[in-house]
């Protein structure tokens, strides 16, 4: 084993992946599971027909407290946050000053705390930058003694409330500390893959028995990072740092969904003036779902040109949507190419090769209603 | 005559002075799912060592190496309507193009089965 390799932490299942056959490959600093022997294009399916169980331990829970910590989040963040009522979550942003994208993140009101869920190569700046800012008005906890699990899929429901009966009734986008075969744990009705399912937060220490206990249903399947990728970007989710980063805003994410009224108009975020300059006047780029035509996937950085065939864009995320049958793809072009249905060229390995803007979910979404 | 490999996991079988060109079980059980291949055209003229097809899995996209110099006589349109061939039948129906070999003395400096056996276990 390299340096490099035995310098990699690992998650409180990383025994058991490798029990299961899974090839382990660096992931934000992390040694995590790829893919298992099913492979991912039937982890995939797998997922989006019955249910998928991924450990995503690796990404960093926080503890927010304080007299007022929504107040305080509310500075780094443009979401409703004083708004979100006790059990509920939302999708948010953390900004800099030039209204680039430093993190996406889930908040969740706890009660007596603000309990959020980061992204795994961002945690320990995310922390600093916490601590930074809010000095004085909220304290900042890394809960690193936690593990996160994911069970995502139209039968995650049906699974789930054989442990916890209550977890059938939860709505989307809400919180429910609850009880699984003894130890305590915090399930969210949420994930990352377009499909119906929960995250569960536990102590490290009962990881490995609530893995075990999901996987011994005969609906579940555990899936690995790749169909974790190919079920995010099918269901049209911006992954962090490919499709979303310091360099592009909100507007140009076409991430207006989490710019709610009341903050358009207060403002009180940072790079709240370039955020609501493009709110009014439009944006130069914008990310869209891009359709190539036939079989072959473009990747991360393939060459965006437009009709004429001048340099419009890049591809931000592309591959086999195993679900949609066919490549698929996000990106950012120039504004003029960015309505649904406008002809593009992709340059796939000096060729090109013709697409189209897509609308985005590629498939539907299938999130819990009630 | 039996097969023939190299280092980069492509097999060759020649029968009289046509070699059949794929990709070894090895190489598919690291690609992945295979979802697209594009192979050369009949006619084209491919160097030895130098790309000649490409394979694209559900993970990422590999380039295929000519095993061998010569003229490609045919494609494997099967594989081009199902590239899932790559994983389930890599050494036989999933085979990628023919190829009329212009040098039969480059075969010498391939691998046999027990010598890419010996070089794939060493290398993973």
């Amino acid at each position: 084993m390299t340096e490099a390799a035995t310098a990699l932490k690992t998650t409180p299942l990383h025994a058991l992946h490798v029990e299961l056959g899974a090839r382990m490959v660096p992931f934000a600093g992390y040694d995590m599971p790829v893919q298992y022997p099913l492979g991912i294009l039937k982890e995939h399916q797998h997922t989006r027909e019955k249910a998928g169980l991924f450990d995503v331990s690796h990404m960093g829970q926080v503890r927010l407290t304080g007299d007022d910590p929504a107040a305080a989040l509310e500075t780094l963040v443009p979401g409703d946050i004083k708004g979100l009522v006790q059990g509920r979550m939302r999708y948010t942003l953390f900004l800099n000053e030039q209204g680039g994208i430093l993190d996406d993140l889930m908040v969740t009101n706890a009660g007596d705390h603000l309990f959020l869920v980061v992204n795994a190569a961002c945690k320990e700046q995310d922390v600093a930058h916490l601590r930074k800012k809010l000095a004085g008005k909220a304290e900042v906890e890394l809960l690193d003694d936690l593990a996160l699990m994911a069970l995502q899929g139209p039968m995650a429901a049906e699974v789930m409330a054989r442990f916890v009966p209550e977890a059938a009734t939860m709505k989307f986008m809400s919180y429910l500390s609850a009880t699984f075969k003894g130890v305590p744990v915090i399930l969210t009705r949420s994930g990352y893959t377009g499909e119906d399912g929960y995250e569960i937060s536990c102590d490290k220490a009962d990881a490995e028995m609530i893995a075990r206990a999901l996987l011994g249903e005969s609906e579940v399947e555990t899936i690995g990072l790749g169909a974790r990728d190919s079920l995010r970007l099918e269901a049209g989710l911006c992954l962090y740092g490919h499709d979303i980063d310091t360099t592009t805003t909100p507007v140009e994410g076409a991430l207006e969904w989490t710019l709610p009224k009341r903050r358009r108009a207060e403002g009180g975020f940072p790079g709240y003036d370039i955020i609501h300059r493009q709110l009014t006047e439009g944006a130069p780029r914008r990310r869209v779902g891009i359709q190539p035509e036939g079989r072959q996937p473009a990747r991360e950085h393939t060459e965006i040109q437009d009709a004429n065939g001048t340099r419009v864009g890049e591809i931000t995320s592309g591959g086999f949507g195993p679900t949609a049958g066919a490549p698929v793809a996000m990106g950012y072009v120039d504004i003029a190419n960015s309505a649904v249905g406008t002809p593009l060229t992709l340059i796939v390995r000096g060729k090109p090769l013709p697409a189209r803007v897509a609308a985005t979910p590629f498939v539907p979404q299938r999130y819990y209603r009630g | 005559m039996s097969k023939k490999f190299t280092k980069d996991h492509e097999w060759v079988q020649v029968d009289g002075d046509v070699a059949t060109v794929g990709v070894t079980d090895f190489a598919q059980s690291q690609l992945g799912d295979v979802v697209f291949v594009e192979l050369p055209e009949a006619g084209r003229v491919l160097e030895q060592g130098k790309e000649a097809a490409v394979v694209e899995s559900v993970k990422a996209a590999s380039d295929v190496y000519a095993p061998v110099s010569g003229t490609v006589v045919e494609a494997n349109q099967a594989l081009v309507d199902d590239p899932s061939m790559v994983n389930s039948a890599a050494e036989t129906d999933g085979w990628f193009f023919k190829i009329q070999l212009k040098d039969a003395s480059e075969l010498d400096g391939l691998m046999d089965e027990s010598a890419y056996k010996a070089f794939v276990e060493e290398s993973h």
